[in-house]
């Protein structure tokens, strides 16, 4: 198996050829922050929360899309990245409505998570508090448009894994919302087989079983890594 | 043949808007009425004269003379005709505009040879005008690799505001592995102030065509597509109506000129999102998908539409192309300055007396062209600064005028060439307020993809807000400051990345504004010193 050296932080790795930087900084327990991406989805680097500095290059790089090259010097926890990092936070923060204390992902939330990572206590901008909309049409699941993040792990997740493409991005700008079929009730939309592997990867409250209240979210990230590798490999767990 | 005796009528979208279809109308009541056919005096439509503020404009040809009128009512048709036909009128003499002034004189028109001069709906016009006679020549006597060496020796770089290296960029396409191939022109101009594009598809499509035909020659594409924002109309119409006419002479389709090159070419028209002229948004926009930028690499040169390699330029871009490989690629580069070749088209608007398309060498001073050729503000007083770029560029101060233009010089200065919006602002425009208007922009545009640009944005329009009424403190200049620069650099696509730029020019040229505007002025001054 080809493979690629490069150092992370002053430390070499190798990373097998075609691999990602991502892959490389974890394979240096560098802990970059992540919150779009999702190992066994194709990554969209929208939440730039995994920006690098490579050495020679004059932008920053998004660890996730970016492929590990040999003789790659990666920095990734530089003070620009993580005053970068926390401002991202709290831009996140600043554009939802998020109420930790009475959301069902309370101590399961990625976005809380990383606020604690980065060590963001609150937002020097100015809360937004948009008004927002809950879709409760489905049987099993709720929507709530106030916690999401549009990392687009749920849209990602129905096309690439379950090939259904119930989600897609609706409006633009801070416009931007999920939408469920042609932008309906999504109980109304047959395309969806009521899988949950959209409630599974959301990363924070916004899609989240009917039968969960405050706190009791407890969401596994892992199926699409699984199922992505079972699929390429053609080895199943129980086999 | 045409007569030589002609009256050449504006027929692009500015001069449609300030009458000119009207007067055009009632100039051929009035040849009729003085007793002439068409073949003694011919009125044709013709696209932009470049004087576009001073429109609806006419241009009358006799043997050894031309002359410009602009801003006649159609019952001026009469004594336009006559002077014409050698009987100078007196009144007339306040809207004749001098073709040896220095708005025409200084220019260079390359890319707008043929506007002005062909009539945009008709194939004979351009065929007579010289256009396809450069592919009819490289298809019979070029090889690809020698119409990509001439292009790369002219040192064309690209006009649709980045200034990559066409050559460059086309050596890049047609070396990647065999198999399917496609060239797209970006003729998604939707810089506010920009209207260069517009006006040469309005005015000479077919230039377009024909350059859009050498570069999928040169680098092995059988197909395009031509991607056009869906406000300009009358340029979708004169484009369709040019790739029909195209298709009729064989000059697109199977077996081109009896050679083994084929090559069809569609319009795709856009949906409204400024985004789309960013070119990974836009591939994605021709297939039918959601317009929102990719990250690169890869390339749309290695991967672009459905997968294969892919050649976007702008219109611009393309339409030098003929004009290159007629005169030499050598030609072309013994223009501009060192890094930057040729010749670039701006569209002059705001605070200036000559509004319209103007065409230099680069490397021109940016004062002679907005104070010479644009004829500076026109209550005489000073100018402040001029816009480049749209939202994606900047302010540049007066003082810094002299400056040649040329893409590496405004970047230093905190612009950028952009497409080739040119705005000349007067004393009278607060720098704050124009920040806060491109911020607007970005804001609505943005696609909301990553969240610097789709967040950020919106964060920073209000700061800005703060500035405008005045009641900004000394933490906001430090929270503008330092969120501009994380939008800048953390953005995935390059209308992010280049949102914050009018508010950081202003910043640099003109911070004494936005101090002023604090609500304890002294606080904001002290803050930016300690800096």
């Amino acid at each position: 198996m080809a493979v690629v050296t490069l150092n992370v932080n002053g430390q070499d790795v190798a990373v097998p050829a075609g691999a990602s930087l991502l892959e490389a900084t974890r394979a240096a327990a560098a802990d970059v922050p992540t919150l779009c991406h999702l190992d066994g989805l194709n990554p969209v680097s929208s939440c730039r929360l995994c920006l690098v500095e490579v050495e020679g290059s004059t932008k920053l790089l998004p660890a996730c899309s970016t492929a590990a090259a040999e003789g790659m010097v990666v920095h990734t926890h530089t003070p620009r990245l993580r005053e970068y990092r926390r401002m991202t936070v709290e831009l996140f923060f600043a554009e939802g409505n998020h109420v930790c204390a009475v959301c069902v992902a309370n101590t399961h939330c990625e976005l809380q998570d990383m606020a604690v990572t980065v060590g963001m206590d609150h937002s020097r901008f100015p809360y937004q508090y948009p008004q927002r909309s809950v879709d409760a049409s489905h049987p099993q699941f709720t929507l709530d448009h106030n916690r999401c993040i549009l990392c687009t792990r749920c849209v990602r997740v129905c096309d690439e894994i379950e090939g259904a493409h119930v989600w897609d991005i609706g409006s633009r700008g801070g416009h931007c919302h999920i939408v469920a079929g042609l932008d309906e009730p999504w109980g109304q939309v047959q395309a969806c087989t009521s899988c949950g592997k959209c409630v599974e990867v959301c990363p924070t409250g916004a899609l989240f079983r009917n039968t969960d209240t405050t706190a009791e979210k407890q969401p596994d990230a892992s199926l699409p890594a699984l199922l992505r590798s079972a699929r390429d490999q053609h080895r199943w767990h129980n086999q | 043949m045409p007569s030589p005796v002609q009256v050449r009528c504006c027929d692009a979208s500015g001069c449609r808007s300030a009458g000119s279809q009207a007067l055009r109308t009632a100039l051929e009541g009035a040849r009729d009425a003085a007793g002439l056919d068409p073949s003694q005096l011919t009125i044709k439509p013709v696209g932009c004269l470049r004087q576009c503020g001073s429109g609806p404009l006419v241009a009358c040809d006799r043997p050894g003379r031309t002359q410009l009128f602009g801003g006649l009512a159609p019952e001026q048709a009469g004594a336009l005709i006559a002077e014409t036909l050698a009987n100078p009128a007196d009144d007339l003499a306040a809207h004749r505009i001098d073709l040896e002034g220095p708005f025409f004189a200084l220019q260079r028109p390359v890319v707008l040879e043929g506007c002005g001069q062909v009539n945009p709906e008709s194939i004979d016009d351009a065929i007579a005008f010289g256009t396809y006679a450069q592919l009819q020549r490289i298809l019979q006597e070029f090889t690809p690799e020698q119409v990509r060496d001439e292009v790369r020796r002219s040192g064309l770089r690209g006009r649709g505001g980045a200034g990559y290296p066409t050559g460059l960029k086309w050596d890049t396409v047609a070396l990647q592995p065999p198999g399917p191939r496609y060239v797209v022109c970006n003729a998604d101009e939707g810089d506010p102030g920009a209207f260069m594009d517009r006006s040469v598809l309005e005015s000479d499509p077919h230039r377009l065509i024909e350059g859009m035909a050498i570069a999928a020659y040169a680098v092995g594409a059988e197909r395009g597509f031509v991607y056009v924002r869906a406000e300009y109309p009358l340029a979708i119409e004169r484009l369709r109506l040019a790739l029909q006419q195209a298709r009729s002479r064989h000059l697109l389709g199977n077996h081109i000129h009896g050679t083994s090159f084929n090559l069809r070419l569609e319009v795709r028209v856009g949906a409204g999102a400024y985004v789309c002229g960013e070119e990974t948004a836009l591939l994605l926009s021709i297939q039918g998908q959601r317009g929102m930028p990719q990250p690169r690499p890869p390339f749309p040169a290695q991967s672009g539409l459905w997968g294969a390699p892919t050649l976007i330029n702008n219109v611009e871009t393309f339409t030098a192309v003929p004009a290159i490989l007629r005169e030499g690629g050598d030609w072309y580069a013994a223009m501009g300055t060192e890094h930057s070749k040729g010749t670039k088209v701006f569209a002059l608007s705001g605070a200036v007396v000559n509004t319209g398309l103007v065409e230099v060498p680069m490397g021109t001073p940016l004062r002679t062209v907005v104070e010479v050729i644009g004829g500076g503000v026109p209550d005489g007083s000073p100018i402040k600064a001029v816009q480049t770029g749209g939202p994606s560029g900047g302010c540049i101060p007066a003082e810094r005028l002299d400056t040649p233009v040329d893409y590496e010089s405004l970047l230093e200065l905190g612009s950028m060439m952009g497409s080739g919006g040119m705005v000349v602002m007067g004393q009278s425009t607060s720098m704050p307020e124009v920040a806060r208007h491109f911020m607007g922009f970005s804001v609505n545009e943005s696609c909301g993809k990553c969240v610097p640009c789709r967040a950020g944005t919106v964060q920073l329009a209000q700061l800005l807000d703060r500035f405008v009424e005045r009641r900004a403190t000394a933490e906001d200049m430090e929270r503008l400051d330092a969120l501009c620069q994380m939008v800048k650099v953390t953005s995935l696509c390059g209308l992010g990345q280049a949102a914050p730029n009018p508010v950081l020019s202003t910043l640099r040229w003109f911070r004494h504004e936005y101090e002023a505007a604090c609500r304890e002025p002294s606080d904001c001054v002290a803050t930016a010193r300690v800096r």
